[in-house]
């Protein structure tokens, strides 16, 4: 009964506080429609100028759609100088110079593989591609976009929480809820179950717009997806009422997101870490955030079904679980029964 | 056998050498008071004096270091005992974002009311605080003693037999503070216990006993009438003075 009763107040509270729930929604899908702009998966051609090459050479550069620029020795330095060319090749005794302009690894990238796959005499034999998961072309958006599903949940979940929870304590209605012959883990699932409520229509809405609005790619179970964003969010929000015991005011919680939420991105597969020290790759088995993005991924990109799940809900279970525990045991400063 | 010890004894809270101390600092030593059933005690001591302290151990939403506390028979913290216990903090615990009748609504669904006798019990207590008209005003628009009223409404709401008030009275203005001293008496009519504290000295000679607080200690209880005589002042301004400077 008493659990009803906070639920309702949360809920309550949202509905009259419009801007917090506008952002909490209004936001990530901001800012994942900027991302999907960005990444949106089309390869880069690059510019290239030519002092002196065969015929064939620059006929095969402008095939694979690079644009091409005829130059001489005097104009090609001031040519990169001033972004006009990414390269400029010259042959000299048959063999391509090429000199790269060179302050962005990607472009630098994109002009020797285009030049390497002219030159190479195997590029002309048609090979046959096929895919185990993903289609050609696929952008890396389609790669990356579960895991900013997971991580916008996980973040504006673990703000708003530890915010509201904190304020809570400060204005003194904890306590005043305290006074109540309520239960100390009462007070801790009503507030589980009222965010909680929110949160499964702030995390359909975000893995709806994404899937149907940025058309991220999408090969599983929608319902899949839904439970293991409202797992994180979840987690997200018992992560955040706990932090919040850790902090005197609002800006003390901001301050704990260099320390709680970046080193999870880090960690959650967004960057490929395979170089890594194998030492170090374990840590990110310690953070939440890496098992949502992992079965996001799973789900999204590859289709797969509740076994290969299975596991990432069970961890991020054990986590909720853990500090759903740590919350009703921290509730005992203010109150010992 | 608890039932028994409470009807036969006329102590309703009984404050049992307290001590707090928070890490090295001491806010509280060695304090022991006994209310009666239907009695009003005051507490009566500058800002700082351990009061909140005191007054919020005994209301079980804090832990004493040393000694214990019992109310109604039983001793504090205790969940059932705290059901009938109406407590009103010295910050006025209220949701900003909700309206008056919401923050009350979740008040008296903590003590279980519900329906129709919630409604009946949020209109009565809107009535004696006087915020009647005022129902449905989101509360982050209220005055501060208009907060301070409904702060008390919510201390009502589920009719305790036992009530705490922190600073009640801040900020209300001299007839609605009559008028809220002229509520506490009829609660006390109806059988309730109440410990107020204040730091106006005025208001401390409305109360049945008073204890004095200076520094972690009561220096000084009984009825206003017996401070005033044993120091032979004419204030309890003076009689504070007497006792304050006598510890010294």
């Amino acid at each position: 009964m008493r659990v009803i009763a906070i639920v309702v107040r949360i809920l309550l509270q949202l509905k009259h506080d419009k801007r917090t729930m506008g952002l909490m929604i209004v936001a990530p899908i901001l800012v994942l429609t900027l991302m999907s702009f960005i990444f949106n998966g089309n390869v880069y051609h690059p510019k290239i100028g030519i002092i002196n090459a065969p015929i064939l050479f620059v006929n095969r550069l402008e095939d694979k759609e690079a644009s091409v620029v005829r130059l001489d020795e005097n104009n090609s330095e001031e040519s990169l100088n001033l972004f006009e060319v990414d390269a400029v090749i010259d042959f000299k005794s048959g063999v391509p110079n090429i000199r790269l302009e060179g302050s962005d690894p990607a472009k630098n990238k994109a002009v020797l593989s285009l030049v390497q796959n002219i030159m190479h005499p195997f590029s002309s034999f048609e090979t046959d591609i096929t895919y185990l998961y993903g289609y050609e072309n696929m952008s890396s958006f389609d790669n990356f976009g579960p895991i900013l599903i997971g991580f916008y949940v996980f973040f504006f979940v673990f703000l708003i929480a530890g915010v509201s929870f904190l304020s809570e304590r400060n204005t003194g209605t904890l306590e005043r809820t305290l006074a109540s012959p309520i239960k100390r883990w009462e007070i801790v699932v009503g507030y589980l179950l009222g965010f909680g409520i929110f949160t499964i229509i702030q995390s359909a809405l975000i893995a709806w717009y994404s899937i149907e609005v940025l058309d991220l790619m999408m090969v599983g179970s929608f319902a899949l997806v839904l439970i293991i964003t409202i797992l994180t969010a979840m987690t997200a929000l018992s992560i955040g009422t706990f932090i919040s015991a850790f902090a005197e005011n609002e800006m003390q919680m901001i301050q704990f997101i260099p320390i709680v939420i970046v080193p999870q991105v880090f960690f959650s597969g967004l960057f490929d870490l395979s170089t890594m020290i194998p030492l170090l790759q374990i840590v990110g088995r310690f953070t939440p955030l890496w098992y949502s993005a992992d079965a996001l991924r799973n789900i999204m990109i590859r289709g797969k079904g509740w076994s290969s799940i299975a596991f990432d809900v069970l961890i991020l279970c054990i986590y909720c679980i853990f500090f759903i525990i740590a919350n009703i045991l921290a509730l005992k400063k203010h109150r010992k029964i | 056998m608890k039932n028994e010890y409470e009807k036969t004894d006329s102590v309703c809270i009984r404050v049992e050498d307290v001590g707090k101390s928070f890490g090295k600092k001491q806010v509280l030593y060695d304090i022991s008071i006994n209310v009666n059933y239907s009695q009003i005690l005051g507490l009566l001591g500058p800002s700082g004096s351990g009061k909140t302290t005191l007054v919020k151990i005994i209301a079980g939403v804090d832990n004493a270091t040393r000694g214990n506390v019992f109310m109604l028979g039983e001793k504090m913290p205790k969940l059932s005992a705290m059901g009938n216990i109406g407590y009103m903090a010295q910050s006025d615990a209220l949701f900003g974002e909700l309206t008056a009748e919401e923050n009350l609504r979740f008040f008296a669904a903590l003590y279980g009311l519900k329906g129709l006798k919630r409604k009946n019990q949020i209109n009565e207590v809107m009535e004696i605080v006087g915020l009647t008209d005022d129902l449905k005003k989101q509360v982050k628009k209220y005055s501060g003693g208009m907060k301070r009223r409904l702060s008390l409404a919510a201390a009502l709401i589920h009719k305790p037999r036992v009530l705490i008030l922190d600073e009640p009275t801040v900020g209300i203005d001299p007839v609605l503070r009559k008028s809220i001293w002229n509520e506490l008496y009829n609660l006390k009519k109806e059988d309730s216990t109440i410990i107020v504290t204040t730091h106006v000295m005025d208001e401390a000679l409305n109360c049945d006993n008073l204890g004095m607080i200076r520094d972690g200690r009561i220096i000084a209880i009984g009825t206003p009438e017996e401070l005033l005589e044993a120091t032979s002042s004419e204030t309890l301004e003076g009689a504070f003075l007497y006792y304050g400077g006598k510890t010294e």
